[in-house]
């Protein structure tokens, strides 16, 4: 497959970018509700507009009512999210919860993903459990309680939890922390009793929550793929998340990007345009060839989950750490060419800046998977 | 099945057939390259047996037309035949600057007639071509260059010095960059071809830091080119030459190379790795490293199609350079002390020592890193004054 949008994906491509660059824009999105201190950090009216537009069905069947498309699609519209930093629950809800609740049965399916097509449900993933993304270690328990399964423990930093009508929680039914298997994937309603949920706004002004599980009782229709078997879809759900994240951070590198080079080419010191000076054009030149080289480490990733390639899990961390090596490196390049500007929080470059800074954790930072790249590669 | 899955098929069975054993793991060295010429000398009957099987069938030269002694496969057939080629570890059965750089020149810019017959003989692995760019005062300033042709009637005699011509020593023919205008920079210079076996050309190698010498100075003194040997038009030699840079800056970058290099951890594993800021630093070069494969086989992809921004191979060659010396960097800490040896039989002539001060010459030869973020400003960005 080559290594480019087809005609499909790239008429997509310009649905998202002129809709997210009309109504996902700083101005009408983040900023506004940010500036209103709004609890769920997004706004509902745009996520029902992406409903109708069929993309928080993107990875949904065509069978349960979706777009059955790929990470290919999903990330596209991620890259638009990215370069416009909207906010939205569509990485956490349609992508990794999609992926998840995809791969229940009937009546699980049933229960949620018409609510996520509409665009009235927004889902949460509920990891990690610490400040640093380690998805191989699980403490949270579920033990087996009559007819279902009790909870017990804590996820930290779920981004939307609050905003959450449903949380899916990754739980150690069998072995010790650290084991690979014995882990269990739940769907856990957000008014479950024993749940409680601390919110925290984070410093792109997204909102994340710490969750107390204490003996949340759930049905046994609550478990999502098979009891003691979910290592291979919780790996499943992260690797969407990852390689989205990855195609969102290229998103916010290419914005910021954007911003720089116009910048380069208006401001005048010394009686000359700034963009003449070599010592930045030679930064800027660096900067685009590391975000062309991300990109393409991306779609390889896209490609290679949609393909159910072996090779796909390297490739994605590889995605994963590039396209957050280049960002971060956008970003920064950013807020420096711009210069004392940069510092305001009227100019929109230092909102790039928090953005990636955010992205660069969720679903593992640079180093992270660079570690991991080494682990897979044998050493 | 799809055409294309029988197409993979059959160059599967063919190349399980043909490629013989020894061929199916990497070139040790320059040394160990099948350049062909008229003056190299096959290494093992397995590279000559590669070469030729490979030349009958086309595959030598797997997207040239078959006219012009190629395969004529498409880009997707191409893209196939690089993947079963990098699944069995193939080494290229042929490789040379006629087919690198020339070649893709000649079929932009030649005569049908000079296509077949160049272009045949590259193909077949006849004839060895270096090129002659660069001059003592005419580094990443090319254009400035004075090696010049006088008009002779129907032919040119040409006087100059051209220096880091790779191989001229073992080359059969040179393409050549040379002033037939003295009054205009830059349309006027062509584009020549001329036997390296003319009367009045000598070739003197430079040592390098490597102790190896892969470049010559080379020297032309009254050496008469006839007039149908020129590739493009009179005086616009500099169409050529950007055309055909942006081949090199392609090869120079590594696109399209066989992806099992690309993880130097998994090799350094194997010589003990027991210093983990080592380890992390070999880890974050792989990232990079599997990345840009990713975007060597991107960048080919959108070449075939026209995708590609014209001034893409700057990018890859940039990227690809720097890249490549951290390789070797990171190989030389990992080799430690062995990696120092110079001479000796266990290290393979001190290759690793030596291919290490070779990849320094990578960011300077075909475009110094810094003209390529200069090109890259300008006709990419366009940033102002650029």
């Amino acid at each position: 497959m080559a290594l480019y949008h087809n005609e499909d994906q790239a008429m997509l491509a310009d649905t998202a970018r002129q809709f997210m660059g009309e109504e996902g824009t700083i101005g009408k999105q983040l900023r506004h509700w940010r500036d209103k201190s709004c609890k769920d950090g997004f706004g509902h009216a745009l996520w029902k507009q992406f409903a109708e537009l069929g993309f928080t069905g993107i990875l949904v069947s065509e069978a349960d009512g979706g777009l059955g498309m790929g990470h290919v699609e999903a990330g596209i519209v991620l890259e638009e999210i990215g370069r416009n930093l909207t906010p939205s629950p569509f990485l956490t809800s349609s992508v990794m919860a999609a992926t998840a609740i995809g791969a229940g049965n009937d009546e699980l399916r049933g229960r949620y993903l018409p609510g996520l097509l509409a665009g009235d449900s927004v889902f949460a993933v509920a990891i990690d459990e610490g400040p640093k993304h380690r998805p191989e270690r699980i403490a949270t328990r579920a033990e087996r309680a009559g007819n279902g399964f009790k909870l017990t423990g804590a996820k930290a930093f779920v981004v939307h939890g609050g905003s959450a009508d449903m949380l899916v929680v990754a739980a150690r039914t069998a072995g010790a922390d650290d084991d690979q298997a014995g882990v269990t994937l739940f769907a856990v309603p957000k008014d479950a009793a024993g749940l409680s949920q601390d919110a925290v706004r984070l410093v792109d002004s997204s909102m994340a929550t710490h969750v107390k599980l204490d003996g949340v009782l759930v049905d046994a229709d609550a478990v999502i793929g098979e009891v003691d078997a979910g290592r291979d879809l919780l790996n499943r759900v992260l690797n969407a998340g990852r390689v989205g994240a990855a195609a969102e951070s290229v998103g916010v590198a290419g914005g910021a990007f954007d911003m720089t080079t116009t910048y380069l080419k208006q401001r005048k010191q010394f009686g000359q345009l700034i963009g003449e000076f070599q010592a930045l054009q030679h930064r800027a030149s660096h900067l685009y060839s590391e975000l062309e080289i991300a990109r393409a480490a991306v779609i390889k990733a896209q490609q290679l989950l949609d393909a159910g390639s072996e090779k796909a899990e390297l490739m994605v961390s590889v995605a994963k750490a590039k396209a957050g090596k280049a960002a971060s490196l956008a970003v920064k390049e950013g807020v420096q060419m711009h210069g004392g500007i940069g510092m305001t929080d009227e100019y929109d470059i230092g909102l790039y800046m928090k953005r990636d800074r955010a992205l660069a954790e969720f679903m593992g930072d640079m180093y992270y998977h660079a570690e991991r790249v080494a682990q897979l590669s044998g050493y | 099945m799809s055409d294309l899955d029988a197409f993979r098929g059959e160059i599967r069975a063919w190349l399980e057939e043909n490629c013989p054993a020894e061929m199916r793991e990497p070139a040790r060295s320059d040394d160990d390259i099948c350049w062909g010429g008229r003056k190299f000398q096959f290494k093992s009957a397995a590279q000559k047996q590669w070469m030729e099987r490979c030349a009958a069938k086309g595959y030598t030269v797997p997207d040239w037309p078959k006219a012009y002694g190629g395969a004529g496969l498409n880009a997707a057939e191409a893209k196939i035949w690089r993947e079963e080629m990098n699944r069995i570890g193939a080494r290229p059965p042929l490789s040379s600057f006629g087919i690198w750089m020339l070649g893709p020149a000649l079929l932009k810019f030649g005569t049908e007639e000079q296509k077949v017959h160049y272009l045949g003989q590259i193909a077949r692995g006849e004839i060895r071509w270096c090129q002659g760019y660069s001059e003592p005062g005419s580094g990443s300033d090319l254009v400035s260059l004075q090696t010049y042709g006088e008009d002779k009637g129907d032919h040119w005699v040409v006087n100059g010095q051209k220096i880091w011509t790779s191989y001229a020593n073992k080359a059969d023919w040179i393409f050549c960059l040379v002033r037939t205008d003295k009054t205009n920079k830059y349309q006027g210079i062509s584009f020549l071809l001329f036997d390296m076996e003319s009367p009045g050309v000598s070739t003197k190698p430079i040592l390098l830091i490597s102790g190896n010498s892969p470049f010559c100075e080379t020297f032309f003194d009254n050496v008469t080119v006839p007039k149908h040997q020129i590739v493009g038009d009179l005086n616009r030699g500099w169409d050529v030459a950007k055309y055909l840079l942006g081949h090199e800056r392609e090869m120079i970058s590594g696109a399209g190379g066989n992806d099992r290099l690309n993880t130097i951890g998994a090799y350094a594993k194997r010589n003990g790795l027991e210093d983990p800021l080592l380890r992390a630093e070999l880890a974050m070069f792989d990232v990079d490293a599997l990345a840009f494969s990713a975007m060597g086989e991107k960048f080919l992809d959108e070449i075939k199609v026209g995708k590609a921004h014209p001034a893409q191979p700057n990018m890859m060659k940039y990227a690809g350079t720097e890249l490549n010396k951290r390789r070797h960097e990171l190989l030389m800490a990992t080799g430690g002390s062995a990696a120092l040896e110079w001479d000796s039989e266990a290290s393979g002539g001190g290759s690793k020592a030596r291919t290490w001060l070779r990849t320094k010459a990578n960011s300077i030869e075909g475009g110094t890193s810094e003209v390529m973020l200069n090109v890259i400003s300008k006709r990419i960005l366009d940033l102002p004054g650029a």
